[in-house]
């Protein structure tokens, strides 16, 4: 393409497309005030090295629940909104485990099961953390995925299944109808309050010097780190190795046609459920490990945002949704650079509608999807 | 064909509709009367009830016929339903509150009267509307559903912030030649404390702008001498706002009907059932769908104006995405496409679903000396270890305020599964103008509503 030729084409853009322009306008400033701070002083490399950190890890959770999300959203064509439910009863259940692990004999089972509820048992008392009760978290994390698959694939055999064929529409309000059930069905179990699950202060915490202070990195934050990047490159070479990668794609693209080559869809279907609610439930017990509290609402918060992820990475791409979901945690945490701290989601789904208009497929749809 | 026979297939409908419509109320106001009986009540107690019961079907099915102009007319999947009448209520009251702020009230307002701050309300929910309509609506209908549950919960952000809790007014605007001197001191949205409003009573402002308010205080005084002697007027007050609200739901209902069966209600309907082929018919599709969508957020936002305005205080909460679905619950229990049905469900809702629960709880623990409920689910089940499920039944009693939302999400779930269309919706509805029945059958008012005239020529 010639100079002249791209040239025009972006006066033609401009000229339709008035909202390209301000999107354009807001990142210049955005650019503008970050380098200018930097350079006066007003922004601290430390504190901005830390908000990336911090925007790292909530992405980390945001991609590992939203590769789920997105795998579903293709296969079976509907946006599931009961997802950050299926992510708070896997918090649960893996919490609830880790508690039974480190606090079993001194504390009645069903307090400890219960993850305290009405303030019986205390996380922190129990010395929950990834050093000082490795095993119950190891084995929390675990629950927390087989919870929510055996969540994910009874919803699907009794509510899904029999409408499978239904538009996309009736699935999503469906959908709507589990996720109140689920959520406040979680609160008649383990009550409104929000509890502290782990014992922050004696969690290991290194300051990491940066250019002009540091910031700091817990044992939390790389238990995180570690798990989600193992299960991410788990995914990946679950689906290039094994046909499912395929079968999946093939599905994704026309249902028929995947079951008249041979394909076998419910069972494609289920193991779409198995890997995503898995990663989600375990997504969901790290979440909490690392924040160190936790509510019946959680996942419901957290909702939006994956859903704002994985459209930004394109729905049916794994590897979109971990991009996206890196990207919305940035986003979410980066953005109180510039805006007041309270906007720091409403950023990130700024981000997501943006996308929805101009890229409504998504920045990494069209290659290596899986 | 004779105008009369139209006449008469229109008024078999019109029976049928409203006799299920009476039939519906007339079950749940006696349902709700009995309960009021077994719990004891005097007369004053059994009006609070009605007034209570009233105001949610008022409101419910408000907000339902406000999404059947969305959803049921044109498929425009909104979520974000409570942003709406968030803004609604929320500008209504920075207009209508008083200038200053005083102790309780932190923030003021501009202190004109409900009867701007209303419909600038309304005029600014419209201008949202159409700020989120003018790009989201060439999204995919599930783009788009989470496009608008995004924005209410960016406006419940707005809401919540401390940026913009509280502005001071400067004493002067001078806007070129114009010099403008505002009343009010301090305006903002009160940040998580929400806001007082501390304006004159809606009702008040009603009957006065009427000329009925001294009639009104006349027979608040009649009532306090003969029937009710305790301090009646709050009753009365509650009764006269629910059929108040009654009047604006008739009032949505006759202009979503009238809107439905005009021209333009019938392209709204068939950019529903397939877009591309009214485009392909020259209807220019974009457009209209912004109208319906900014008139059905105008309507929202009256519907939050007129929900929230008489009770005192509004603050972020309330603004959850949990009040959309409860609307979505009520429009799907009715049928989307059909404006009876949208009241009906949201009749059905208001009755059963959202204030039913509660009354259930309050039958059984009036019916049965109970004792004090667990405080938590472990307590409730250590009572089955002696086989005592008493525990557990007084914690599910005393989470009923919960679990009525995990009755909801079941019925929704059930109704998806066994009857999507609600129980008035997808009627057959005949595009055209002119009567299609074949002359002289379709006189007959019992017909159900030609539905299949077309096929008979």
């Amino acid at each position: 393409m010639s100079v002249s030729e791209t040239y025009v084409r972006y006066r033609q853009t401009l000229s339709e497309e008035p909202l390209a322009i301000g999107v354009i306008l807001v990142a210049l400033w955005m650019v503008w005030s970050l380098v200018s701070g930097l350079l006066t002083g007003g922004i601290q490399i430390s504190s901005l090295a830390s908000l990336v950190w911090d925007g790292l890890l909530r992405g980390l959770v945001i991609g590992l629940a939203g590769i789920g999300l997105s795998m579903t959203y293709s296969i079976l064509n509907f946006a599931n909104f009961a997802h950050g439910d299926y992510l708070t009863t896997g918090a649960f259940a893996g919490m609830g485990t880790s508690y039974l692990i480190a606090g079993i004999g001194e504390n009645s089972v069903g307090a400890l099961l219960l993850v305290g509820a009405g303030g019986s048992v205390f996380g922190g008392a129990l010395g929950i953390g990834v050093t000082t009760a490795p095993i119950a978290v190891a084995v929390g994390a675990l629950v927390a995925g087989v919870a929510a698959i055996v969540l994910a694939l009874g919803i699907d055999r009794f509510v899904y299944r029999p409408i499978r064929d239904e538009s996309g529409i009736a699935l999503l309000i469906t959908s709507i109808g589990v996720a109140f059930a689920l959520r406040y069905l979680l609160q008649f179990v383990y009550g409104a309050g929000v509890r502290g699950t782990t014992a922050a202060g004696s969690v290991p915490r290194v300051n990491v010097p940066a250019i002009d202070g540091t910031f700091r990195v817990t044992a939390h934050d790389i238990s995180l780190v570690v798990v989600a990047a193992g299960l991410m490159l788990g995914v990946h070479v679950l689906l290039q190795r094994t046909k499912l990668g395929k079968a999946m794609r093939a599905m994704s693209d026309n249902e028929d046609l995947a079951r008249i080559t041979g394909i076998p869809t419910e069972r494609v279907i289920r193991t779409t459920w198995i890997v995503g609610a898995g990663l989600t439930g375990v997504a969901g017990y790290m979440f909490v490990l690392w924040k160190g509290t936790l509510g019946f609402n959680d996942g419901w918060l957290l909702l939006l945002l994956v859903f704002a992820a994985v459209i930004l990475g394109g729905i049916g791409s794994i590897y979109g949704a971990i991009g996206g979901g890196i990207i919305i945690g940035l986003t979410a945490s980066v953005s109180v650079i510039w805006i007041p701290s309270e906007f720091g989601r409403a950023a990130a789904f700024v981000v997501m509608i943006v996308i929805l208009l101009f890229k409504p497929e998504g920045i990494f749809s069209g290659r290596s999807t899986a | 064909m004779s105008a009369e026979g139209i006449r008469g297939r229109f008024e078999g409908l019109f029976e049928r509709d409203a006799t299920l419509v009476i039939a519906v109320l007339g079950a749940l106001y006696l349902a709700y009367i009995l309960a009021g009986v077994a719990f004891g009540y005097e007369l004053r107690g059994q009006l609070n009830s009605i007034a209570n019961l009233t105001f949610f079907i008022g409101v419910f099915g408000m907000l339902a016929l406000a999404l059947n102009l969305h959803w049921g007319y044109t498929g425009l999947f909104n979520i974000g339903i409570v942003g709406f009448m968030g803004i609604g209520i929320y500008t209504t009251a920075l207009i209508s509150k008083p200038p200053v702020g005083d102790g309780a009230a932190q923030v003021g307002g501009f202190g004109l009267p409900l009867l701007i701050g209303v419909p600038v309300g309304v005029l600014v929910t419209a201008l949202f509307g159409l700020l989120v309509a003018l790009p989201a609506l060439r999204l995919r209908a599930d783009y788009l559903a989470i496009v608008t549950v995004a924005f209410s919960e960016i406006v419940r952000f707005t809401m919540m912030s401390r940026t913009f809790q509280t502005f001071t007014v400067p004493d002067t605007i001078s806007l070129g030649p114009l010099a403008v001197n505002p009343a009010a001191d301090t305006v903002g949205l009160g940040g998580g404390g929400g806001l007082i409003l501390n304006y004159t009573n809606p009702l008040e402002a009603l009957l006065r702008a009427l000329f009925l308010w001294e009639p009104y205080l006349g027979f608040v005084g009649f009532v306090e001498a003969n029937v009710i002697s305790n301090n009646p007027k709050p009753v009365l007050d509650g009764l006269l706002y629910g059929i108040v609200l009654i009047v604006f739901v008739g009032l949505f209902y006759l202009l979503l009907s009238r809107m439905g069966k005009s021209p333009f209600g019938r392209v709204l309907k068939a950019i529903r059932e397939d877009e591309d082929v009214a485009n392909a018919l020259g209807k220019d599709t974009d457009r209209f769908k912004l109208t319906a969508f900014v008139v059905g957020a105008a309507l929202m936002g009256l519907g939050g104006i007129l929900w929230y305005s008489g009770r005192g205080s509004i603050t972020p909460p309330s603004f959850r995405p949990n009040i959309t679905f409860f609307i979505w619950i009520a429009l799907i229990i009715g049928g989307a496409g059909s404006n009876t049905g949208s009241f009906l469900g949201g009749a059905i809702f208001a009755g059963l679903l959202y204030e039913g629960p509660r009354y259930f709880k309050n039958l059984v623990q009036t019916a049965f000396e109970l004792g004090d409920a667990p405080r938590n689910f472990g307590e409730a089940m250590a009572g089955f270890a002696s086989l005592d499920p008493m525990p557990f039944i007084l914690y599910t009693l005393d989470s009923v305020s919960q679990l009525r939302l995990v009755i909801m999400g079941v019925v929704l779930i059930w109704l998806m599964h066994n009857r999507p269309e609600g129980l008035l919706g997808h009627r057959k509805e005949t595009a055209s103008s002119v009567d299609l029945a074949r002359p002289g059958a379709g006189g007959s008012t019992g017909k159900p509503a030609a539905a299949d005239g077309g096929e008979e020529q």
